[in-house]
């Protein structure tokens, strides 16, 4: 067990857990934000994406000991009220089905449109392709991604 | 003019009450079917006269409709208060819709809620109670002011007069309505006045989901719970033996580990499980447990065959050719027509074992207390739940509460109640609140799994093209795939059906569209097959079928209608320009009714770098009455994406009684750069009472994929997953 200090969605956390915890279960066992899925725990399905420094990572798979002074943002920290413009196109498609992937796909996409505003179909896939959707939701991610590059 | 009556033998279907903080209450059962009360000659189920959906008519005028239907990914949480909201008439802005508080009396009398039937079985209820809520009003209305209901007139939730400057809103009269007693007779709206039905809506719970706040059963919390994680046999044919306790039970944050057995004297219909008996570890944290799971050494016990890809091709294949197979349907003289058939064509398919995967795995919170059991998770059979966990326990139906919470979907495998009971077992154990959770292995590699399937179709033609015979050979662990009396039967004069199940010890259930999305692979890629020989259009074929089918049907019965199958592949053949010449586009299409819903596409497929790739899908629906286009289109695109995935790519191999994949490295779904780059859904404009989306959009992908694949590539496919290399398909077609 060790503390660790870490900054998630701009608040000072504090947790004292074994160095190798991946940041998914810190972030559900620990700091009650469940908002971050667990669908696989090897980075073969994208639902547990987080922010670190604003590039898309699997929280399964980066232990608490690796985040340092890094800030982490999660789908409850992504914005205040909600309307980020990938979860506005998200709405304006009408994307989930059963929802559970799209936190995951959501932190994907907002991670991809920062470091390219306006991506081509290939560079979606290629930034999407680490996120499975069960339900088959996938033309509809696209078609939001690119309301939301050009929105 | 649809009149439906709200009670049977002076029992009603309704209560009404004063809602508390003002306005009316309307309490009704979602699954109480009035139709035809006329001519009701089966007994009403009991469950219908329990109350378990409210419609709250605040005196603001907001109205709160409560549904204690479970959420799958299926938007019954937007289209079934739709229903409602169109027959009370008041306008959707001012709706909420909420899911049954968890811990309120009302909600505990959750039902089946399985796949494609909700709307089927909602549709009533809902029309009647929204129905039933706006007569009240008006009485009450009419009753204030002195006139007639006839007088009076209701748009979005406002009643004024016809002839008159009165009026006033629904929340200032909801009060006084409570008095009013309940008509016994209420007149439906004419499908044709609908105003919110058919149209777009989005689903009410999108802004919780894009914002991480919805609750699934994973996320589900409670003071003092403990998480606890289980561990079956390495293989189907195993048993625990014993472990290593006392080193489990010394890690950190491990409270305890011991073995459950969930086994118990007359098992229900959906307690499908393999293992009985397993490794239960429980502690303080998912990582504590997931690394006591690391440190187990196990003993594991063999007591039955363990086996293997090799050994299902084989005793498929043997059954198939040489086992008895049970006649299900007989026409004509097939034996005599293939003898006497100028052509003949015989084809065998097949499909492999596959996993539900639902992206939430399994899991389950228990509370076992004295004699009282709380349960809590993602169950889509809340009532068998409890029935076995109170067998399983000893502890009487009365004690046990189940209540649902949203599902990272189901397919199927939430029908199962394995994962619920392993949650009270190990609760009981520790007489502490518990959240069971799966890990990803955990959850591949204990499935319900779809079974694998081998079929073998044969028709024959008459020398002018004619398809005189036709039969169908299914067999399957679990079920033989076949469905006698659907299409082509009925079609043809010389036809039969026969099926037969092969034994394993693997647990198999219900997977999306059970079946269907097997046979209609097969059927519609072999009828494409078919219709090449005959040298005919592929849909002509087919229409020539169902007119045949239509006009003069052969045998008794058939269990689709000729002109609505016909019906959608005309609309998609429209739609999609069908026969249109272009260059590098590859097409394949397919019809299958499923699930009371008719489906035909059309997909084209183009190759890019040697790869195909599906560029778009066209779709035609007939499923009655649609409630919300959008979430009707979105469920149907699922629905072709999932079939294009698991033909093409999935696939759950075993070796040695054991799953070789057990996680998202091997175990193949389809990814973004494989779906669809567009998919459209064109609905048949009818009056018919809604049926099912879930399933039937899944089905006729499949065989519309083998179809066009095998004009891009001129190999046809018989054996899924699709992937499989050339050679490979060679090998299984000969077991
Ligand atoms: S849970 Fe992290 S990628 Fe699947
Ligand atoms: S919406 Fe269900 S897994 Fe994506």
């Amino acid at each position: 067990m060790a503390i660790f200090d870490i900054e998630i969605n701009g608040k000072k956390q504090q947790v004292d857990v074994d160095p190798a915890t991946p940041m998914l279960w810190v972030l559900r066992d620990h700091l009650d934000l469940v908002g971050t899925k667990y669908g696989c725990g090897i980075a073969q399905c994208g639902a547990c994406t987080i922010h670190i420094d604003g590039t898309a990572v699997r929280s399964c798979s980066m232990p608490v000991s690796a985040v340092g002074n890094k800030s982490v943002t999660t789908i409850e920290g992504l914005s205040e009220k909600g309307d980020h413009p990938v979860q506005k196109a998200w709405l304006e498609h009408d994307v989930p089905q059963c929802g559970y992937c799209q936190a995951g796909q959501i932190m994907s996409a907002a991670a991809l449109l920062d470091s390219n505003p306006t991506p081509g179909d290939a560079e979606i896939d290629a930034a999407m392709n680490g996120n499975l959707c069960r339900c088959g939701t996938y033309t509809r991610i696209k078609a939001a991604i690119k309301t939301a590059a050009t929105g | 003019m649809t009149l439906v009556k709200t009670s049977h033998k002076r029992r009603s279907f309704l209560k009404i009450s004063a809602a508390t903080g003002g306005g009316m209450l309307i309490g009704f059962n979602w699954m109480t079917s009035c139709s035809s009360p006329e001519e009701e000659t089966i007994a009403i189920p009991n469950e219908w006269f329990e109350m378990n959906g409210y419609i709250k008519i605040g005196d603001t005028g907001l109205v709160t409709i409560y549904s204690p239907n479970p959420e799958i990914g299926q938007n019954v949480m937007t289209s079934m208060p739709m229903i409602v909201a169109e027959e009370l008439d008041v306008n959707w802005e001012h709706v909420v819709v909420e899911q049954g508080m968890l811990d309120e009396d009302v909600f505990h009398n959750p039902q089946f809620a399985g796949g494609s039937l909700s709307i089927m079985l909602g549709w009533d209820a809902l029309r009647m109670a929204g129905a039933t809520g706006r007569r009240m009003l008006l009485e009450a209305a009419a009753g204030e002011w002195g006139v007639q209901v006839s007088d009076l007139q209701v748009r979005d939730g406002i009643i004024s007069e016809v002839n008159g400057d009165r009026s006033i809103s629904y929340g200032d009269i909801a009060s006084r309505a409570v008095d009013m007693e309940v008509p016994e007779e209420i007149e439906l709206k004419d499908p044709k006045d609908f105003k919110l039905i058919g149209t777009y809506q989005k689903n009410v719970v999108g802004p919780q989901l894009v914002t991480g706040k919805s609750v699934f059963g994973l996320d589900f919390k409670r003071e003092g719970m403990l998480l606890a994680m289980i561990q079956h046999p390495p293989a189907f044919g195993m048993k625990v033996k014993d472990f290593n306790q006392q080193e489990i039970k010394g890690m950190d944050g491990i409270r305890d580990a011991f073995i459950i057995d969930t086994g118990y004297e007359d098992e229900g219909r959906f307690d499908v499980n393999a293992f009985n008996q397993l490794i239960a570890i429980v502690g303080d944290s998912t990582w504590q447990l997931i690394n006591a799971k690391k440190a187990l050494k196990s003993n594991w016990e063999t007591e039955s065959t363990l086996e293997s890809n090799q050994s299902h091709a084989e005793s498929l294949a043997r059954d198939l050719d040489n086992g008895t197979l049970q006649e299900e349907r007989r026409d004509g003289d097939p034996d005599s027509a293939f003898a006497g058939a100028a052509k003949v064509i015989e084809r065998t398919y097949s499909a492999p074992i596959i996993a539900h995967n639902t992206l939430e795995p399994m899991n389950f919170f228990a509370h076992v207390n004295g004699d009282k059991v709380e349960l809590v998770g993602p169950t889509q059979t809340p009532n068998n739940l409890k029935e076995s966990t109170s067998k399983m326990l000893g502890i009487p139906l009365e004690n046990i509460t189940v209540a649902m919470t949203r599902m990272g979907g189901g397919f199927g495998r939430r029908l199962y109640t394995h994962y619920g009971l392993e949650a009270a077992a190990i609760s009981s154990k520790m007489s502490a609140p518990i959240k069971l959770i799966y890990s990803r292995e955990d959850d591949m590699t204990q499935g319900t799994y779809r079974p694998a399937y081998r079929s073998t179709y044969k028709a024959g033609l008459d020398e002018n093209n004619n398809l005189i015979a036709f039969s169908v050979k299914g067999v399957g662990f679990r079920e033989g795939p076949v469905f006698p009396n659907r299409f082509p039967a009925g079609a043809i004069d010389h036809y039969y059906a026969v099926k037969r199940v092969s034994p394993s010890n693997i647990s198999y259930g219900a997977w999306r569209a059970p079946r269907s999305h097997f046979t209609a692979g097969a059927e519609q890629s072999f009828l494409d097959e078919v219709a090449e020989a005959a040298g005919k259009d592929p849909i002509e074929l087919r229409l020539e079928l169902f007119d045949r089918a239509k006009t003069n049907p052969v045998g008794e019965e058939y269990e689709y209608d000729a002109e609505r199958y016909a019906g959608v592949l005309k609309l998609v053949r429209e739609k999609a320009n069908w026969g249109e010449d272009m260059p590098g586009v590859y097409r394949g299409v397919a019809a299958y009714f499923c699930h009371n819903s008719y489906v035909a596409q059309i997909l084209d497929l183009v190759m890019h770098n040697g790869q195909p790739k599906v560029k778009k899908v066209w779709c035609a629906v007939d499923c009655g009455i649609v409630i919300n286009r959008e979430g009707a289109k979105n469920i149907i695109e699922g629905g072709v994406v999932d079939g294009i995935g698991h033909a093409m790519y999935s696939e759950l191999q075993f070796e040695d009684g054991a799953p070789v994949q057990e996680n998202f490295n091997s175990y193949r779904l389809i990814r973004h750069g494989e779906a669809p780059e567009e998919i459209e859904v064109f609905f048949v404009e009818n009056d018919i009472s809604p049926t099912g989306l879930g399933e039937p959009g899944l089905p006729p992908a499949v065989g519309a994929l083998a179809s066009a694949l095998y004009r891009a590539t001129g190999q046809r496919y018989y054996h899924q997953p699709f992937t499989t290399k050339e050679q490979d398909q060679e090998s299984r077609l000969l077991g």
